[in-house]
């Protein structure tokens, strides 16, 4: 099989469950099989074509024109593929983990969330993979409709708020900024295709800035301050959605866009010359440093992994604007890293709350003994998000840090380690309590006897499986090196 | 059939098939006539628009009188692309009138001759207004099909009905006069109605304050008609409580014709040299284009009837397409037909789900749409990739449009008009949403029992209208390549004299 086909495939296998996902509604059992199945084939397709990538052949397919000039059209290279990548090997885990979770909390409409799940990924492939800025946005917003129904999910008061602010927040700026910069970037330079060096060599530096800003506030999903407020609002989903497509998927999505358009569209020397960057770059630097301290004052654990995300993406944001070839690295890196540590520590809160329903983190002291697999992860995930040995987030956070230094950006710099010692202080006490309590450890419940750990099996597993990778990754980081080394 | 008959054919057929009715009386026969009717046009003018696209324009000389002497109907890709459009929509809306007007709630019983009578008239006077190549017959064709409408509007169960129609017909006919008395004071200084004719002799007696008061008058006439904000106020009555296959029909077409003549006479009669410097009609069209398209939306967005929510956000939607006509670039131009032709779509399908839905429950207000999400889920996912499309979200009609508005206004540097056109559908999320959550995420009000999907005569027009949104939004060789070619032609002939 050529490439191309390859690359169609994968695209097409999401969409392809989605049919069968209906097909089987009524065998919960052939449904959720299908679709860790499918995770796998996904996944798989995707390393036959890193291979391809390898190899050097071009990757692309054209399917049609939209305008004249403009088509749908895909194209695989290096940023795209490591996102893809990362997204595709969480995705069965996360369908694994969601059927011990979903089962075990036992949530309406299981049918519907598999199908949306699976339309979601579909657009994350189409995101990861796409050949111009307008093929982007569509699978951008499409990822946005797909995943609002997720969000919605519980179907409560409180669940469609959260949902309407997700949309709504998602809605505005894709709308109102990015498709302004988009089209904006069509009528100065002719062209959306993603091009080495960016596209803006004959436009003058403050129209190129104007768009810069547009980009980077219409980019939504990357959570940037002020437009942050969505993912905290959106945590009202399953933790599972929360998982995958707020730790993962959509926040991905989105910086990944980000570091895109530095790299492809504005051009990094270009970026590095703007006089908007330098403000954009203090924003992200402020979002990191805010959102650390909401954070760290969020009792309740979903809130406070939400306001983690938020700061953790601001890293990445930030590693693209310093727009040098290691804080790009760095920022790939992070894509990736942050990726399998934060949906650990989603995937450790969901099995707490199905087996336990507690969600505030001062109740979680002791739960070590009824659930030590899980805390353990927990604790490893959160090395990995705080960026130290023996998780992978070690390497990227460490090749952040050196970019600031290289640009020298001082105060960055500072930032940077002010931020890092935040996450140590709220996100260890969580799985360093649960082993040592302060107060006297909360009475057992009584279905702790007969199990190790009361997480679901099937949640456990994935969970094990993440925990896994997260320190697999700090051993074998150079693989992504190499890809990432090759985007700039 | 000869080629050459097709123009005539275009009015004649369905202007003779209306008494045709009055004599047939019966239900169903007169639907599967008026069907067939509309049928035969909708393949005339896609003859018709072939032919042209092929040999250039079509010219018909009624009763054989030369031109400018006697009657001509002429038909270039403008009026064909029109003209297309009209008689798909209304093969469609037709397609489902019989079921939708079985319902008592929509139409009285032992009425419906006279609503295929008045169809075929408001169909006949619209086809006739697009073709027609002289300036009087115009008018008259404007008469057939207003009059008509107001019957059809007329018909409407609700007895507000009559008010609403009362009042169209009020501000019809301040319309219609003004257009009257512009078309006199061109008359009265060219000695000419036949419009090539005008359009030629008009140029070197353009300073003249005669051509600048008939402009006026023409102008101000034709936007009653078109419903362009402040002129709008007869819409959203007569919308709301016209039988709901009438709503859908009048939205998707007489608004987009009346487009066409402003298009006709700016671009061709008075040549765009005359409209957009001496006369400010681009200060005047980007400020009542920008403030409709506000203001109609929020009015909308507070609108608890649906059907009249959709009729504020066509006054929006003809708000953008006077936008475009504003910018008199060739982009805009063509955003402007671009959006004439997806808003047919758009709203057509939008007000047949209406129609569906009214089937089913009786009523079209947000709380009857409460929690039917579930139950008739084919009607509601045509509603909500309609309302998808009004948004203007890639890979439906309305994306397209706003593409290329949004290319002609950058391109003009008006970057406050730019974000004037995205704020506008960003509030169109907000009342689309209305309609979504309550369908979907409010519980049922309505007898649970009694809820069932919608008949498939109701759902098969719907779902063509849904896919075409989605068809054009995502292949547009047919409406972007004929729309430019358009646009080049109606601005080259100012650029040639």
């Amino acid at each position: 099989m050529n490439a191309s086909t390859l690359l169609i495939t994968t695209l097409s296998l999401p969409l392809f469950l989605v049919l069968l996902i209906v097909l089987f509604r009524k065998q919960p059992n052939i449904r959720e099989t299908l679709s860790i199945t499918f995770g796998i084939l996904v996944f798989i397709v995707n390393l036959l074509l890193l291979e391809s990538l390898w190899a050097g052949t071009a990757i692309e397919c054209h399917l049609f024109a939209l305008f004249p000039g403009l088509t749908i059209a895909f194209k695989i290279e290096p940023l795209g593929m490591v996102f893809a990548l990362v997204a595709s090997a969480l995705w069965p885990v996360t369908t694994l983990y969601a059927t011990g979770y979903m089962r075990a909390h036992h949530e309406p409409r299981q049918t519907q969330f598999y199908c949306f799940f699976a339309i979601a990924i579909f657009s994350v492939l189409g995101i990861a993979f796409a050949g111009n800025l307008l093929t982007l946005f569509i699978f951008y917003e499409l990822l946005t409709l797909s995943t609002f129904p997720l969000v919605a999910h519980a179907g409560t008061a409180k669940a469609k708020r959260g949902a309407r602010v997700y949309l709504g927040i998602l809605l505005l700026s894709s709308i109102l900024f990015l498709l302004l910069a988009i089209i904006s970037t069509w009528h100065f330079t002719g062209s959306l295709d993603f091009k080495n060096g960016g596209l803006f060599a004959q436009v003058s530096d403050e129209v190129v800035s104007v768009i810069l800003v547009l980009f980077v506030f219409g980019i939504g999903k990357a959570a940037l301050m002020p437009l942050h407020s969505w993912l905290p609002a959106a945590m009202v989903a399953p933790t599972p959605v929360s998982a995958l497509l707020h730790a993962v998927a959509v926040v991905k999505a989105g910086v990944f866009t980000i570091l895109k358009v530095m790299v492809y569209v504005i051009g990094i020397e270009r970026l590095a010359n703007l006089p908007g960057t330098t403000f954009l770059l203090y924003l992200a630097g402020f979002s990191i440093l805010v959102a650390s301290l909401v954070a760290i004052r969020k009792r309740n654990l979903k809130a406070r992994l939400a306001w983690s995300t938020v700061s953790q993406l601001g890293y990445i944001t930030m590693g693209a604007l310093l727009a040098t070839p290691l804080g790009i690295i760095g920022s790939t890196m992070h894509i990736a890293m942050h990726a399998f540590s934060k949906i650990t520590l989603f995937f450790c809160a969901g099995a707490i709350l199905v087996a336990t329903h507690k969600t505030e983190i001062q109740d979680m002291q002791g739960l070590g003994k009824q659930m030590p697999i899980t805390m353990l992860a927990f604790g490893i995930a959160s090395l990995g998000i705080i960026g130290l040995p023996p998780a992978g987030g070690t390497w990227s956070k460490w090749l952040l840090l050196m970019a600031t230094v290289e640009t020298e950006h001082w105060l960055l710099m500072l930032l940077l380690m002010l931020s890092s010692l935040l996450s140590i202080g709220y996100l260890l006490p969580v799985s360093l309590r649960a082993f040592f309590p302060a107060t006297a450890a909360v009475p057992l419940s009584p279905a702790a006897t007969g199990s190790i750990d009361l997480a679901p099996k099937a949640s456990l597993l994935a969970i094990v499986l993440t925990t896994l990778a997260c320190v697999g990754l700090f051993f074998f980081a150079d693989a992504i090196y190499q890809l990432a080394s090759k985007v700039v | 059939m000869s080629s050459a008959q097709l123009p005539i054919l275009q009015v004649i057929v369905p202007l003779l098939a209306a008494p045709l009715c009055l004599l047939i009386n019966h239900k169903l026969l007169n639907w599967l006539f008026t069907l067939l009717v509309s049928g035969f046009s909708f393949v005339v003018a896609a003859l018709m628009l072939w032919q042209v696209s092929d040999t250039g324009p079509l010219s018909y000389h009624l009763g054989g009188w030369m031109p400018p002497y006697g009657i001509e109907i002429r038909v270039d890709q403008l009026n064909a692309f029109v003209a297309l459009l009209i008689t798909a929509i209304s093969t469609l809306v037709i397609t489902s009138a019989h079921t939708s007007l079985e319902n008592k709630k929509d139409i009285a019983p032992g009425k419906h001759t006279y609503f295929y009578v008045a169809y075929l008239l408001c169909f006949a006077g619209l086809l006739g207004i697009l073709v027609t190549g002289d300036a009087f017959n115009l008018f008259v064709f404007l008469e057939i099909s207003s009059l008509s409408s107001y019957v059809l509007i007329a018909l409407g169960r609700d007895r507000r009905a009559l008010w609403a129609s009362f009042q169209y017909l009020v501000m019809g006919t301040i319309g219609a006069t003004f257009i009257l008395i512009g078309i006199g004071l061109l008359y009265m200084k060219t000695g000419t109605l036949n419009i090539a004719d005008l359009a030629e002799r008009l140029p070197e007696m353009a300073d003249t304050r005669t051509i600048f008061v008939a402009f006026c008058f023409f102008i101000v006439g034709v936007c009653l008609k078109l419903a362009l904000f402040p002129l709008h106020m007869w819409l959203p009555n007569a919308y709301a409580y016209a039988p709901t296959v009438v709503t859908a029909f009048l939205a998707a077409s007489s608004t987009k014709v009346a487009l066409y003549v402003v298009v006709r006479f700016v671009f061709v009669v008075f040549g765009v040299d005359f409209s957009f410097t001496t006369i400010p009609l681009q200060a005047v069209f980007v400020t009542l284009g920008t403030l409709g398209v506000l203001v109609a939306s929020l009015v909308a967005i507070n609108q608890q009837n649906i059907k009249r929510m959709l009729a504020y956000s066509s006054i929006a939607q003809i708000g953008y397409m006077v936008l475009g006509l504003s910018f008199g670039s060739i982009t805009g131009l063509m955003a402007s037909l671009l959006h004439l032709f997806n808003h047919a779509l758009m709203k057509g399908a939008l007000f047949l789900t209406l129609g569906a839905v009214f089937y089913r429950i009786g009523g079209v207000s947000l709380k009857h749409f409460q929690g039917i999400g579930r139950h008739m889920p084919f009607t509601l996912a045509a509603f909500v990739i309609g309302g998808v499309s009004i948004i203007g979200m890639p890979l439906t009609v309305g994306f397209v449009s706003k593409w290329y508005l949004l290319q002609a206004a950058i391109a003009q540097g008006w970057y406050l008009v730019s974000v004037i056109i995205l704020v506008g559908s960003l509030l169109s999320v907000i009342y689309i949403w209305k309609v979504v959550d309550a369908a979907y995420f409010k519980p049922a009000l309505v007898n649970q029992a009694q809820l069932k999907e919608a008949p498939l005569s109701l759902l098969i027009p719907v779902w063509v209208l849904v896919l075409a949104n989605l068809y054009f939004g995502m292949d547009t060789r047919l409406t972007v390549t004929l729309t430019d070619q358009v646009a080049t032609q109606l601005m080259h002939i100012e650029v040639l004299p």
